[in-house]
């Protein structure tokens, strides 16, 4: 087994996919003899030939449209959208027409389309390239938000979004890309969706976090363990539809909870677990819900987004004061 | 002349038959057939008295807001009969001329207007998709469904159909260019009917024609009148040859909206009386019943008796539809995601609960 980085785990799902299934093609702007900006998709075009790899022209709009009229009629596209902060001229197709099109038509056409993007802050690249704003599309009924946060779960969770019958978003931690190697199994076995994963247990206090956020937040574990302190960290990995079982599971078991994530605090995700928590684990708490989020601003041009991004730090002091409220 | 292109003159508008239904150009052969004219007759008149039956019911609460297709009989039905059964329609929301001859039933295109989706699960034509309420959305959808018959190797065509107003949006340009590019089996009807709600096509574009704006794109543009149901038959099935063989198509069909935007519009406010009852001179149906007549293919005793036909067929449709069961309430839930997911089963459960 062979040790790859997220972005080799992306591209690796994708070719086993385009493998075991002809209908799946790839699309997207320099999907093809490029491989992808990030090279998310190296070497497909090679493998699966033009027609199935389909560099398109620059207009997101018409890469979600067309992705929505190809999966109406059998197929199966993985279409990519360069960073999240171009994605909003698709948006209108996801909204009005992706996540819509089995419910309108009571399961005459649907949609088993997956939209892939880069999300986040921490590569320093520039304006418009490092938005968090997973909690928009998880705001959109029908629709499915992925967010994996490791190689490993990035090759097993695509192919389950592939293999979907619905809808999916595929968010790519831009920063994790090549922050990592990992083993990784090319046996073409999914990863379950709308599930989250618990990547370190704990008794005293649970995290719950997605996406980069959890290389701050299992290094903030750890650093409270020297303390003594067991913390328990969640990966919700689908924002939507949520597992909400294990999350409340967890917060009945240790009584306090963290949410951690890099997208703005107002009308982030976060807010959402909270309100969860808040009307269906009330009486399990031992303090407030407390979230670790980026700030109400833009996400600032490089020199500066370290200090918007949730630190190892910001996510300890949280910690702490949940941890000693009485 | 604002927007004219160097060296670039709009195509014709091509035409068979004048305002008053007399010849202007030799029809098509195979098109000056009794029993295909008189089945294009039919349908708009059809169409027409489901559109006046869909109105009566919206203004007695029986139906909800409507868009209506009158005056534009001859590009709904003319595009909808030179389409193949295999060939996928992407309509806007004022085809119901094209739907209609494609299979879709009456009782459908009123459930969806009277808010029922079960209105948008055809039983005929499966693989056509449902009305597109955001303007130019369905252009993008063109461009994927042409290439899955590209992908295919199947000679089919995705046929879309958009107003005036669509084409100022991107998408449309989007989706041209894409069509372009790859070759793709498609054709774009604009429905110009000159009248975006209140504004007029001069508002839209300072180009002389929407034909042209295929240019940009690669492809072909062509015009036709759109109130000459034969030339929109033509123009369409010579567009659809066209696009199976790789060259993808924009037509820009030239009509007059008669009626209002949609039933909860007023284009009085907007617009000229004297302006409407002249294009009332120029309406479709009246126009092939003219060429009908001077033939001698029609008489009156016929037009009675289409006139009782199709109000039977109308009437007993919304008879049908008033009759329909309501959808269950759980219905919104089951049709959202293949399976349920276990987060939305508290949600479904109290509706369920309260309205089951």
């Amino acid at each position: 087994m062979a040790e790859i980085t997220l972005v080799e785990a992306v591209a690796l799902a994708q070719a086993r996919a385009m493998r075991d299934d002809p209908s799946v093609l790839a699309l997207g702007e320099d999907v093809g003899k490029d491989g992808g900006v990030f090279r998310a998709t190296d070497g497909l075009l090679a493998e699966f030939g033009p027609a199935r790899v389909r560099d398109t022209p620059l207009a997101e709009g018409l890469i979600a449209g067309m992705a929505v009229g190809l999966a109406a009629q059998g197929f199966r596209p993985v279409a990519e959208i360069q960073f999240m902060g171009f994605v909003y001229p698709a948006v209108d197709q996801i909204v009005n027409h992706a996540s819509r099109l089995r419910n309108r038509t009571r399961g005459r056409l649907t949609c088993p389309m997956v939209l892939r993007m880069p999300t986040g802050a921490g590569i320093k690249a520039p304006e418009h390239h490092s938005e968090s704003m997973e909690a928009m599309f998880a705001h959109m009924p029908g629709l499915r938000v992925v967010i994996p946060s490791s190689p490993a779960r990035a090759y097993g969770l695509l192919l389950a979004a592939i293999r979907d019958p619905d809808p999916v978003i595929f968010l790519e931690p831009t920063r994790l890309y090549r922050a990592v190697k990992e083993e990784v199994a090319d046996n073409g076995e999914a990863a379950a969706l709308d599930q989250c994963f618990t990547l370190r247990g704990g008794s005293d206090l649970t995290f719950v976090t997605w996406g980069a956020m959890t290389r701050e937040t299992l290094a903030a574990a750890e650093a409270l363990a020297g303390d003594g302190i067991e913390a328990e960290v969640i990966d919700v990995a689908t924002l939507k539809p949520l597992d909400e079982a294990s999350i409340l599971e967890s917060v009945a078991r240790t009584g306090r909870c963290v949410i951690v994530h890099e997208a703005a605090l107002t009308g982030g995700f976060g807010g959402e677990i909270a309100a969860l928590i808040g009307e269906k684990a009330l009486l399990s708490l031992a303090a407030p819900v407390r979230r670790v989020a980026g700030f109400d601003t833009v996400v600032p041009l490089p020199r500066m987004e370290d200090l918007y991004l949730p630190s190892v730090e910001r996510i300890l002091a949280v910690a702490r004061e949940t941890v000693r409220f009485q | 002349m604002t927007g004219d292109c160097q060296g670039y003159s709009p195509p014709p508008v091509i035409a068979y038959l004048d305002k008053a239904g007399a010849v202007l150009d030799s029809i098509p052969a195979e098109l000056d057939d009794r029993d295909v004219l008189i089945g294009l007759y039919r349908a708009m008149v059809l169409t027409r008295t489901f559109d006046q039956k869909a109105v009566s019911l919206q203004r007695t609460g029986r139906l909800g807001t409507y868009a209506s297709s009158l005056g534009q009989e001859a590009v709904s039905v003319g595009l909808g009969a030179a389409m193949q059964a295999s060939d996928v329609l992407l309509p806007a929301f004022r085809d119901h001329g094209a739907m209609l001859w494609r299979g879709v039933t009456m009782v459908e295109i009123l459930q969806y207007w009277s808010g029922d989706e079960r209105g948008s699960d055809f039983k005929g034509p499966r693989e056509d998709f449902p009305v597109a309420i955001p303007v130019a959305s369905q252009t993008t959808h063109a461009v994927g469904v042409a290439m899955a018959f590209q992908l295919r190797g199947e000679a089919r065509a995705a046929v879309c159909v958009l107003g005036d107003g669509a084409t100022s949006k991107g998408d449309f340009y989007e989706a041209i260019n894409a069509c372009g590019v790859w070759k793709l089996p498609a054709v774009f009807v604009i429905n110009n009917n000159q009248w975006a709600i209140s504004e007029p096509v001069s508002m839209q574009t300072a180009a002389p024609t929407l034909a042209q704006k295929a240019v940009a794109a690669g492809i072909d543009g062509i015009r036709v009148d759109g109130n000459d149901v034969i030339a929109v038959r033509h123009v369409m099935e010579r567009a659809l040859e066209q696009a199976r063989q790789g060259r993808p198509q924009v037509i820009e069909a030239l009509t007059y909206r008669l009626g209002d935007h949609t039933t909860a519009d007023d284009a009085r406010r907007y617009r000229d009386d004297a302006e409407v009852s002249t294009r009332w001179q120029e309406e479709p149906v009246l126009r092939l019943r003219h060429y009908l007549v001077g033939r001698q293919w029609w008489a009156k005793t016929d037009e009675e008796a289409l006139i009782r036909e199709v109000r039977a067929q109308v009437d007993e449709a919304a008879e049908a539809y008033l009759a329909l069961p309501p959808q269950p309430a759980t219905d919104m839930f089951d049709y959202l995601y293949a399976a349920l997911p276990p987060s939305l089963a508290g949600q479904r459960a109290l509706l369920e609960d309260a309205h089951g």
